[in-house]
């Protein structure tokens, strides 16, 4: 425990010591352009998954999060002239209040209700937002982006830099709440949520607390999106696209380690990235589909479940 | 006031129309519980046919509609099947996985769709589309009358096949449960399979309406997901005549907050509506279940 705990720390510094070092020696910009999507996505599915996976609460409303984080940033932007930490922070802090929200629906509401109530949150949130004329309505509005600070040449080196920190804390949180008591009492009441209560699982309590790091997860993640565009309208903030996405990339990677996650999401969306390059972006919906359909009927457990069952195989085979 | 009656008119004509579309979703949501968000996709894909056959044939859209149904009941029995074998029959989670496959399944469908066609919007021509019936001020389409009139009748017809045939009954024994149906010497994956292949060959029909009402674009299907599913739910689950109900009563809702407060806050109404359901009435307006 204590050995793959250090394992894991310096295998998370050597990534983001690659991941600087690729900012100083890559002259080209568009393998940050690319990076970034691929590690926001990554990110996005590592905090999904905290509820999704582990709590096994499927929460449709990944979009109405990222929105609600690049629309955060909009705001502070356009107010206050923010810097980007604040921006995030801020992004932060009320992703967790809208977990929070979404924690209290729980009370009520299970399985698919759940997933359709989430469905229904992010439309709601993305009008709201789309009749909100300071932050450009359903227009969108342009950002400029400030100056860039010291140690980075480019602003989107900076933002795949910070993208790259995002998803060091959302994996190490996803891998803290696995291996500690929070983790097991998720997994408890995923299988069965009366048994869990019954047995002296706080369940509410997880749920709340799975809500809420994962909500502010999620907002954080958007948040470095407006500045990464440069502009930001309601209906690509809000897209389904991200919900389904996220969803689909911890599928495919299978939901019960948190190394699933990272994997579908460094699988799909470099696939997508690389067909939209190539081919058009249609076609990276398609995939979407056709993997997300093909990986939920063929294998259930994900791209981990087939690792080990193919591993159990091998070992049986030896003996 | 005026303003206000026009409104609730215009309103009960887009709430039966909204009835149609969400008819064969309360079919196979409502009683067979599958977690259908492709349906809405389908619905698209139904117009997409009524649209070619109409192109090319000069066909009246309707009965293009009814053309296409067979060939829906058939997507339907085979998209069952697909279904139970990979989910109903293993068990768990069911319900969850179902909603990430049928989510697959609908971006697929608009993909192709996309490819096959563009993204432009679709229209499809008959003598009553444009034109509109004059009563004191109020000016009514002609379309949505036969939207409305062919909802009513689709409601009525369905209500009578869940109620007095044979086979109609037999589904509604097996949403109540499934086990006594098997108890009976009656095969419950038959009839939930039949049911489902009826709930989508609808769809050829809500299609045709759906194109005749305004012209579709392949996209268009995620704006209904939360009427359809809205309506369902409202409706309590496997109620025919409340689905109806519950479709008017989001359509006057729509239209009142269009003319009141304006058109950009309409896509939210159907959505808000359902989580005031299922947030203080999860079994329906109308429901199965007390």
């Amino acid at each position: 425990m204590k050995r793959s705990g250090a394992a894991f720390w310096i295998g998370a510094a050597a990534f983001l010591a690659v991941a600087f070092v690729m900012t100083k020696v890559i002259g080209n910009q568009y393998p940050f352009f690319a990076g970034y999507v691929i590690l926001q996505f990554i990110a996005l599915a590592v905090a999904w998954s905290i509820l999704g996976g582990y709590a096994g609460y499927v929460n449709f409303g990944t979009s109405a999060f990222y929105g609600v984080g690049v629309y955060a940033s909009v705001f502070l932007v356009k107010a206050f002239g923010a810097p980007l930490p604040v921006q995030i922070l801020t992004a932060a802090a009320i992703g967790a209040l809208m977990g929070f929200a979404l924690g209290l629906l729980t009370l009520r509401m299970q399985g698919i209700f759940f997933s359709i109530a989430t469905i229904a949150l992010t439309i709601i949130i993305e009008t709201v937002v789309t009749n909100w004329r300071y932050v450009g309505g359903a227009a969108g509005i342009q950002i400029q982006r400030p100056p860039v600070t010291a140690p980075f040449d480019n602003y989107v080196q900076l933002l795949f830099f910070i993208q790259a920190v995002l998803v060091v804390l959302a994996v190490a949180i996803s891998r803290y709440i696995q291996n500690s008591w929070i983790g097991r009492g998720l997994q408890a009441l995923k299988d069965d949520e009366l048994a869990a209560e019954c047995s002296g699982v706080p369940t509410l309590r997880l749920k709340l607390l799975a809500c809420v790091i994962s909500g502010a997860l999620l907002c954080a993640v958007g948040a470095p999106g407006a500045m990464y565009l440069q502009y930001a309208d309601p209906s690509s903030a809000f897209n389904l696209n991200y919900s389904v996405s996220t969803l689909a990339m911890s599928l495919i990677g299978g939901t019960a380690h948190w190394i699933g996650p990272v994997i579908g999401a460094i699988v799909l969306s470099t696939t997508q990235q690389l067909l939209t390059v190539t081919i058009s972006s249609e076609v990276n919906v398609l995939v979407l589909g056709v993997m997300l359909v093909l990986f939920v009927v063929g294998a259930p457990e994900g791209i981990i479940g087939l690792a080990r069952r193919i591993f159990h195989r091998s070992n049986e085979g030896r003996e | 006031m005026d303003l206000l009656l026009d409104a609730v008119v215009t309103g009960v004509l887009l709430g039966c129309f909204y009835g149609a579309v969400s008819l064969g979703l309360s079919v196979s949501f409502g009683l067979l519980d599958v977690p259908h968000v492709a349906h809405p996709a389908f619905l698209v894909l139904a117009s997409y046919g009524v649209f070619i056959i109409n192109e090319q044939y000069g066909i009246d859209p309707l009965i293009a509609g009814l053309l296409i149904t067979p060939l829906f009941f058939v997507f339907g029995l085979i998209a069952y099947r697909l279904y139970y074998e990979t989910f109903e029959k293993r068990g768990s989670d069911a319900g969850v996985r179902g909603i990430a496959f049928f989510f697959g399944v609908a971006f697929i469908i608009e993909v192709l769709i996309i490819i096959q066609f563009g993204v432009d919007q679709r229209a499809v021509t008959a003598d009553y589309i444009g034109k509109s019936w004059r009563i004191a001020d109020t000016r009514i389409p002609y379309r949505m009358l036969v939207a409305f009139a062919v909802a009513a009748a689709l409601t009525i017809v369905l209500t009578l096949y869940l109620s007095r045939t044979f086979m109609g009954r037999a589904i509604r024994a097996v949403a109540q449960d499934q086990e006594a149906l098997r108890l009976m010497g009656a095969n419950p994956i038959r009839v939930k399979q039949w049911a489902f292949g009826i709930a989508t060959a609808v769809l050829g029909i809500a299609g045709a309406l759906l194109i005749i009402v305004a012209p579709v674009d392949p996209t268009l299907d995620r704006a209904y997901i939360g009427r359809t599913f809205c309506v369902v739910v409202m409706a309590g689950l496997g109620s025919m005549s409340g689905t109806l109900v519950a479709a008017i009563i989001l359509g006057v809702a729509e239209t009142i907050v269009t003319t009141m407060v304006g058109a950009s806050w309409a896509p939210a109404i159907s959505f808000a509506m359902l989580l005031g359901v299922l947030a203080v009435r999860p079994q329906g307006l109308f429901g199965r279940r007390s």
